[in-house]
Parts: C-alpha cells; structure tokens; sequence
C-alpha cells in the first residue's frame, strides 16, 4: 500500500500545531491501511525540526534549503512534486490554513490528481477515499466521494482532530532540492506583523464580542453600555471590522486573536469555524443569536434563541442589580 | 490593466433556515434569498479601483444559472464593462474543480494581465476555484490578499495569515489574486447606473461553445445536518427571566 504523508507546517522558524494534528490523522489512516506514515519537511535547518517530529511519523523525507525559510507557494509546488513523482503517496494531507489553502489546490491541480479542500474527516474503503466537509455557513456536512484514483491530496481543518503524541523513531529519507532560487514570478518578500492596537483583548476575563447581528456602527454604544456593565472588553467577527465598525485589534479568529477569557459572550454571530477557533478555549461561552440552527450554539455552553437587542439591556440592568446588591 | 473578475452567485444562508432536498444532494433554494458572494464583492471593488487609477477594462464572468444575469448586471452597473455567464444549466454536475477548468477554457482566450477572485464561496467553502484557475491557466498566483498595489508592471500582495500577520509577496504578470473581505469598501451601484445595465447585453457560452467536455472530481453523496457536539443548553422564557438566569450563571461563576 501506498504510504500516506503529511506536511510539516513552519512559519518564523516554528513548527505550527496543525503539523501535529496532521501527523495524528496521518498515523491513524495509515494504520488502518497498514502503511507508513512518512511527514514531509522542506526547511533551511533540518536538525532543529527532525528533533520535533521524529517520535510522531514512520518516515520524514526531508529537503533542506534556505529557500524553504519562509513559505513560498511556487517553491514548495516544484519540491513537492518531484517528491510525490519519486514517492507516488496514496493520500497527501496539507493542513486547511492559509499555507495550505495557497498551495493545495494549483499542486493537485500540477499532479493532476483529484483533490479536497477544508476536511473533517476522511474514510477510506476499498481504495476509495471520502471526505466529510462543512458547507452553507456550517449548516451542513456533506460527503464526498473523490473520484477513483491511485493519489489524491486533501487539505484538512484545523481543531478537527485531538492530537496524540506516538512514540515512534523516524526513518530519516533526505533528497535534493529540485530548484536553486525563488522564481522571478513569484518572490516572498517580508513579513510585517499585525499592528499592535489599543486594547489587548487577550488580556480580558471577559469578552463581549458582537458580529453582524448588531447591523449597524450605530448600535454599538449598547454594546458598549454593556460591556461596561460586566467589566469586559469589547471583541467581533471579521465582518464587524470589514466593515470599519471596530478595529481590527477586536477581531477575534483564524485571522485575528486567538482569547480564552473566562467568560464569553456572543452577539449575533452565527460561528463560523474561523471565529470559533479563536474563541472555543474560552471557559463559559454565551451565545445570544435569534437563529436557533446557528453553529455557535454547538460551541456554547449557554444560548438564548432570542433578538439580541431584547436581551442585552436587561440582561445589562439585572448586572447592575447584582452589582449594586453585593456592593 | 485589463481585469477579470471571477463572481459566485450564492445563497444566503448565515442566517436561514436551511433545509435539505429530498435528493440529499442539494438544499432547498426556493425560500432562499441569491446575491453575490461576499468576497467577491471586495474583488471586483478591488479590479474597479485599479481600473479607475490605471485604465483597461473590467471583464466579470461566472459559471451560474440564468438569474446569475441579476448579479453580473449590478457587477456591470458598479464599473464593469463586459459580462459574461458561461450557462451551468446546460453542464450537469458541478463542482470546484470543474468549475475552475470550464473558467479557464473560456478565459484562456481572453486578453487579460490581472484575474481577481474571492477567497471563498460562502455556500461551498471550497476556497479552490482561484488556485486551481490559475495552475490550469499556467499563470502565478496568492491567495487571502488584503491589500495590492501595482509598481512597476509588478504586483505587490500581502497575504493576511493567521494572526493577522502579512505576508508581503511580488507578482509578475499576469497573475490571479484571490481577495479576502476587509480589502476595500465595496460600492453600492446607483439607481441609474443600474438602470442603464438593465439594457446591457451579458454575453451567455453555452456547452456547445466549450472545446471539450468537462469532468468533476468529486461527487457529492449526501447532505446531512452537523453532529451536534457539546450543545448548548436553551434558556427560554420572557427576556427578564433568561436575564435573571444569564446574571445568575455569570455570578455564580465569581465573575461579578
Ligand atoms: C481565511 C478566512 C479567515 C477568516 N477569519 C475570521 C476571523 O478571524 N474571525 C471571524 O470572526 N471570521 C473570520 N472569517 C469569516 C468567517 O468565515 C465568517 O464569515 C464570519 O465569522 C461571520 O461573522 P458573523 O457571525 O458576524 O456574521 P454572520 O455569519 O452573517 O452571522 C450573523 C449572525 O447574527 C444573527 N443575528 C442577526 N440579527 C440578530 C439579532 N437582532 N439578534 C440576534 N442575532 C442576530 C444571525 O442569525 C447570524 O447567525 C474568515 C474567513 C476566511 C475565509
Ligand atoms: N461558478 C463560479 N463562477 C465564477 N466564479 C466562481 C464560481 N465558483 C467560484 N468562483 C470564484 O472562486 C472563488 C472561490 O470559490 P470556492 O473555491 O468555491 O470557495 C469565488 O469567490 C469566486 O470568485
């Protein structure tokens, strides 16, 4: 059987957590395959990561060179290639990040071999690999059947697998690096971190955060009121700051900060998996969302099924009586 | 510059009641309201504006059904100059990536420096169509773009990754850019200019236009409703009563 690899995931000379996950999935499909578990690792400094993750694959086929510093998408297509053309895999999983989303796709599309994006889980019967996605606003999950092939890649959802750590001794495979600069097409130039705001809302034990249910940059001083109520910071969904009604340091998510207060409520925001893999660490969570089919009612402890603007200022008076009784 | 934006025509399901078909191979679109996907939104705000400051043109195609029309036409009274909808009734099965290979046969034989996409359609949530385009048209590409600017006849991208950190990247031409939400602020269209789209032609590619036949790689099975994990528990009664519990749960917790 044909082995099934994993991609390491680095970024400013840390292995991210996805890698781990991967490997986790990658063992356990392998196992029931009875086939290897080979972790794929492009890197400038070889030793350092080998260190990290030979106890967790059967194999690591490594590439080291300093144009795999920072991640290049035409880089990494051309080494990866001529890897999976040597090695021919069954199954490729890239992490459902922002590296993988910008690789995935144009290297199955390059291997020509059929492909899925954003996987929860992965089956595979007789040869036949189905996934289970997320689709309409994670109202639903489909299944998928890919069409019938010797390989097929996928990139999977971070959080979707508890990671365990194997306690293995990696066969070290090292290969020469098929490309000496970054094309001219494409070059990585920098990166330039997120500015730093105002407030830090990591810092907060509790966290009033609001998405598109407010409907308007007008409604926020109730929100505001509120929050000052509780003693908390103010934080959103993406929207909220596409739209310019908070600024980004607000925005809590894939793409912002990552919190784990000891309370948090959610305002109108219906949970995406990018919102909820910022907040679902957080100790008590409170949605309040006038859809009762909302997904952020499968990540929160408490839900009230009711128009936000019906709750919060009473829900902000009774804090206040309590407030004052105890004060 | 001459651009081509990529549009998705997609249902509105953040805050509907979504219902399955009884195939279970699709939802119930009838009750459903249709716009065009947000990102995309952002996308052809984004070709607009370089058109504004470069000149050229603004191509905006889909693959879709023919009330797609409704959506290029506000796409065409925002700033576009051509429309095309390649006719997805007449194509059977659909998915990412033959959607992706049927653009890039009808956009190969157009004149283009710069193709946009969004990052994602919000009812599949592939985030594919772009990358894939772009390997099938042989051109370069960069995903999860939150701010551009042409020096130079090159693209200069940053790509916003996890955190908000960016990466900054350089693009030669001609090259596609999936756009994530936050780029720009989207226009709406005015009352006369969409008038005036209203008698604008949409240019329709039929099957029989294509120069092949076109395969998916994946076959949806079935649709089904989310295991529900750790459920939240409901609080139901009047607002005062689910207040009076929320305040009690919050102190409760030492959190007053
Ligand atoms: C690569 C990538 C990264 C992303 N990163 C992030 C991120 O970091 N953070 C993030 O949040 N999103 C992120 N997103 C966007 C994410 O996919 C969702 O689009 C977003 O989280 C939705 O925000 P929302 O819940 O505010 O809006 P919607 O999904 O539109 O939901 C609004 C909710 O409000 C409810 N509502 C409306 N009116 C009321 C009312 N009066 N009372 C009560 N409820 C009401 C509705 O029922 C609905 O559930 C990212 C997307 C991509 C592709
Ligand atoms: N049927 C379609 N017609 C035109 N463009 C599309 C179509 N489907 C997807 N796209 C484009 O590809 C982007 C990503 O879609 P997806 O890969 O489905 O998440 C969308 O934001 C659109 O710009």
């Amino acid at each position: 059987m044909a082995e099934i690899f994993t991609l390491v995931e680095h970024r400013q000379g840390t292995i991210r957590d996805i890698t781990f996950e991967l490997l986790t999935l990658g063992r356990r499909i392998a196992q029931s395959l009875n086939t290897k578990c080979t972790a794929i690792l492009l890197t400038d400094d070889a030793e350092k990561f080998i260190n990290q993750i030979k106890t967790q694959a059967d194999r690591i086929i490594v590439m080291e060179n300093g144009l795999f510093k920072d991640f290049n998408a035409e880089v990494y297509q051309i080494a990866l290639a001529e890897i999976f053309k040597k090695e021919s895999p069954f199954l490729v999983i890239i992490g459902h990040t922002a590296m993988g989303m910008d690789l995935g796709p144009a290297l199955a599309t390059n291997l020509n071999i059929p492909f899925s994006t954003d996987c929860l889980d992965v089956q595979v019967v007789d040869n036949k690999l189905r996934v289970i996605r997320s689709m309409y606003d994670g109202k639903l999950n489909a299944k998928i059947l890919l069409k019938d092939n010797p390989s097929y890649l996928i990139t999977y959802r971070s959080g979707s697998i508890p990671v365990e750590m194997a306690s293995l001794n990696a066969e070290v495979v090292k290969m020469e690096t098929p490309i000496s600069a970054q094309p001219e097409y494409r070059r990585f130039i920098e990166y330039i971190e997120a500015a730093v705001g105002a407030v830090d809302i990591t810092k907060a034990d509790v966290i009033v955060s609001v998405g598109r249910g407010i409907k308007d940059k007008a409604n926020l001083p109730i929100i505001e009121d509120f929050a000052k109520a509780i003693g908390g910071v103010i934080g959103c969904t993406r929207p909220v700051v596409d739209a310019g009604w908070l600024p980004k340091e607000h925005q809590v998510g894939s793409s912002g900060k990552t919190v784990k207060p000891k309370l948090y409520i959610a305002l109108g925001i219906s949970g995406a998996f990018q919102h909820l893999m910022g907040m679902k660490n957080s100790d008590t969570i409170i949605a309040v969302n006038k859809d009762p089919n909302a997904p952020i009612f499968n990540e929160a402890d408490y839900g009230i099924v009711e128009d936000l603007f019906k709750v919060v200022p009473v829900l902000k008076n009774k804090i206040l009586e309590l407030k004052q009784a105890k004060g | 510059m001459n651009i081509i934006v990529c549009i998705k025509r997609v249902p509105q399901t953040a805050e509907a009641d979504v219902k399955i078909a009884e195939s279970k191979k699709d939802i119930v679109k009838e009750r459903l309201t249709f716009d065009m996907n947000e990102s995309d939104s952002y996308a052809l705000e984004e070709a607009i504006l370089l058109k504004e400051k470069y000149g050229g043109s603004v191509t905006v195609i889909s693959l879709g059904y023919p009330d797609t029309e409704d959506t290029l036409r506000i796409a065409l009274a925002k700033g576009g100059d051509l429309a095309i909808r390649i006719k997805a009734e007449e194509l059977g099965e659909i998915d990412g990536y033959k959607t992706a290979k049927i653009l890039s046969s009808v956009i190969k034989g157009l004149n283009y420096d710069l193709i946009l996409t969004g990052c994602m359609a919000t009812d599949d949530g592939y985030s594919m169509v772009g990358q894939t385009l772009a390997e099938s048209l042989g051109i370069t590409h960069a995903t999860l773009v939150t701010k551009l600017e042409v020096v130079d006849k090159k693209l200069q991208v940053y790509r916003e990754l996890e955190g908000g950190l960016l990466e900054h990247l350089e693009l030669s031409l001609p090259a596609l850019v999936t756009i994530q939400t936050g780029i720009n602020t989207p226009r709406f269209a005015s009352l006369i200019a969409i008038r005036r789209a209203a008698g604008k032609e949409i240019k329709t590619i039929g099957k029989s236009e294509l120069p092949s036949d076109f395969d998916t790689n994946t076959t949806l099975e079935e649709l089904y409703l989310p295991p529900v994990g750790k459920r939240a528990e409901i609080l139901t009664g009047s607002a005062d009563e689910v207040a009076t519990k929320i305040a009690g749960i919050i102190k409760e917790k030492g959190l007053l």
